[in-house]
């Protein structure tokens, strides 16, 4: 069974959590503006890596915050952890 | 040679020792007309196709494993038709008719067994789309019934339906021409008959990388060396966007896995395959072959996680609290690419000469016929075969989805987006 690590409750089995896809997905600040291609990058085109995957989990049924989550989607691995604030727009899991 | 009686009288007297293969294991040869990487059904049935309809002579089907060893002989056999849009009711009908004449077409029993695929609903609510769902059917042409409560009881005596969380039966519906096929067989079935007209199978190959010349693609990158060809076509399910990014591509597809499982075998219990959030039938040794939705989070390994199975286990053990005292055999799981309406991708790509036939998502192989024949047409013409023309890699610019989460079994993924 996987398990995460809450950095608010501690590790749980991931029946406690909710998968929400990938992280840092930007909106295009103005979507009158922006091309077809973008909009369609944005609302339709995600990383879907074998390897090492950033995305948000929320902590459903424990405290319910969304976590910032770097995972293997291979090994399903949970490789860090974070709070979602400025550092977890990064490209790369923190050290 | 063409299967007869004489000839399985004749092996039956040496005892079935002595069988020719029903396929030669090819070396890659330095050129092909097109190459199609994945050999599952989808790229077998379009090698195939792309000989019997196309008349193209070097073909080439390479697969990382062996054939058959993917989606193809992992999910749970299941033929239907009962869309609702009008692009895809045509389409899957399409294969649905190619599967009720492929045992004749390649001379080798799929064992097509057309015993109805049946939908419940457990509110009004969900039996009014069925309705919906049955109006656009027949529109289509396409025959299907809306059921009463006291005929589903005359089809499934042992279904509970009531039960003491406040679920009802409210009604449902049955495509009578829904069904089961023998899953290995269709892979078995195309490649023997793909291999007959000169097509090289290539197992235990896997693709490196690609080489493109001017924004074309001018051969593939394999363990096994490198092959020359200006016509490639994707047939790789959950590996599609990991190979599309060898090309430089994104595609609108997420990988998650998708499982299975099988009962011991008991007596004759379930005459029709139960479709829905959880989906069953028996197969012909007698076990139950139970499918559900995909596991919760994308995922490359191709296992299947615990919280979907106990999921898929309570909603059967709900509808039939008999299957409760059943014991489990095999589980298993297959990867598949799902895309954001539910609907595949048939389509070229923006590098020139590599044709997509992906996002098949948990559909795949009722559509394997059907593929075949648009997927040859798309490398054979450079165009869509006009069963398959709404599945265009641009719908997801242009904003002409074709949203079949319904149908596919898929409309309670909350997350995918």
């Amino acid at each position: 069974m996987m398990q995460i690590p809450c950095p608010y409750c501690g590790t749980r089995d991931a029946f406690e959590f909710t998968w929400g896809g990938q992280a840092a997905v930007i909106r295009p600040a103005d979507p009158q503006a922006c091309s077809d291609e973008e909009w369609c990058g944005y609302l339709f085109i995600r990383n879907n890596p074998k390897g090492l995957h950033h995305e948000r989990w929320c902590h459903t049924y424990g405290c319910g915050q969304w976590l910032d989550v770097w995972r293997d989607t291979l090994t399903h691995l949970i490789e860090h952890v974070g709070i979602i604030g400025a550092s977890s727009a990064h490209s790369e899991p923190p050290a | 040679m063409a299967h007869s009686i004489l000839q399985l009288a004749r092996h039956a007297l040496s005892g079935h020792r002595h069988w020719p293969a029903f396929w030669q294991n090819a070396q890659p040869r330095e050129r092909y007309d097109v190459v199609i990487i994945g050999g599952g059904g989808h790229g077998l049935a379009t090698a195939y196709y792309l000989m019997r309809n196309h008349g193209i002579r070097r073909v080439a089907v390479i697969e990382r494993g062996w054939i058959g060893g993917g989606n193809t002989g992992r999910n749970t056999a299941i033929v239907r038709s009962n869309y609702l849009a009008a692009p895809s009711i045509r389409f899957y009908d399409f294969s649905l008719r190619l599967y009720e004449g492929l045992s004749r077409e390649l001379d080798y029993n799929i064992m097509l067994s057309q015993r109805g695929v049946v939908n419940l609903a457990f509110s009004r609510h969900q039996l009014r789309l069925m309705n919906r769902r049955v109006n656009a059917l027949r529109h289509a042409g396409v025959a299907s019934e809306l059921l009463t409560t006291a005929h589903i009881r005359r089809l499934l005596p042992m279904l509970r339906e009531q039960s003491a969380a406040g679920r009802r039966l409210f009604g449902g519906f049955i495509q009578r021409r829904g069904g089961v096929v023998r899953h290995d067989a269709v892979a078995w079935g195309y490649a023997r008959a793909a291999n007959a007209l000169g097509v090289d199978i290539i197992q235990d190959c896997e693709v490196t990388g690609f080489q493109t010349s001017h924004g074309a693609v001018t051969g593939v990158e394999t363990r096994r060396g490198f092959i020359a060809t200006r016509r490639v076509g994707l047939a790789v399910a959950g590996s599609s966007s990991v190979l599309a990014a060898k090309l430089g591509l994104a595609l609108p597809i997420t990988t998650m896995a998708l499982q299975a499982m099988v009962s011991e075998p008991v007596k004759p219990v379930l005459d029709v395959v139960l479709d829905g959030a959880v989906y069953v039938s028996q197969s012909d040794r007698g076990e139950l072959v139970i499918g559900g939705g995909t596991d919760v989070h994308t995922s490359y390994a191709q296992r299947s996680g615990i919280q979907r199975l106990e999921d898929n286990m309570a909603a059967l053990i709900d509808l039939f609290p008999a299957f409760g005292r059943l014991r489990f055999m095999r589980q298993w799981a297959g990867l598949v690419d799902l895309t954001p309406d539910a609907s595949p991708i048939l389509d070229s790509s923006p590098v020139n000469g590599v044709c997509l036939s992906c996002g098949w998502g948990t559909y795949g192989f009722k559509a394997i016929p059907a593929g075949g024949v648009a997927f040859a047409h798309l490398l054979a013409t450079g165009t869509r075969h006009a069963m398959a023309h709404a599945f265009s890699l641009d719908r997801f610019r242009s904003g002409a989805l074709i949203d079949e989460g319904g149908s596919s079994g898929m409309d309670d993924r909350e997350a995918l987006l």
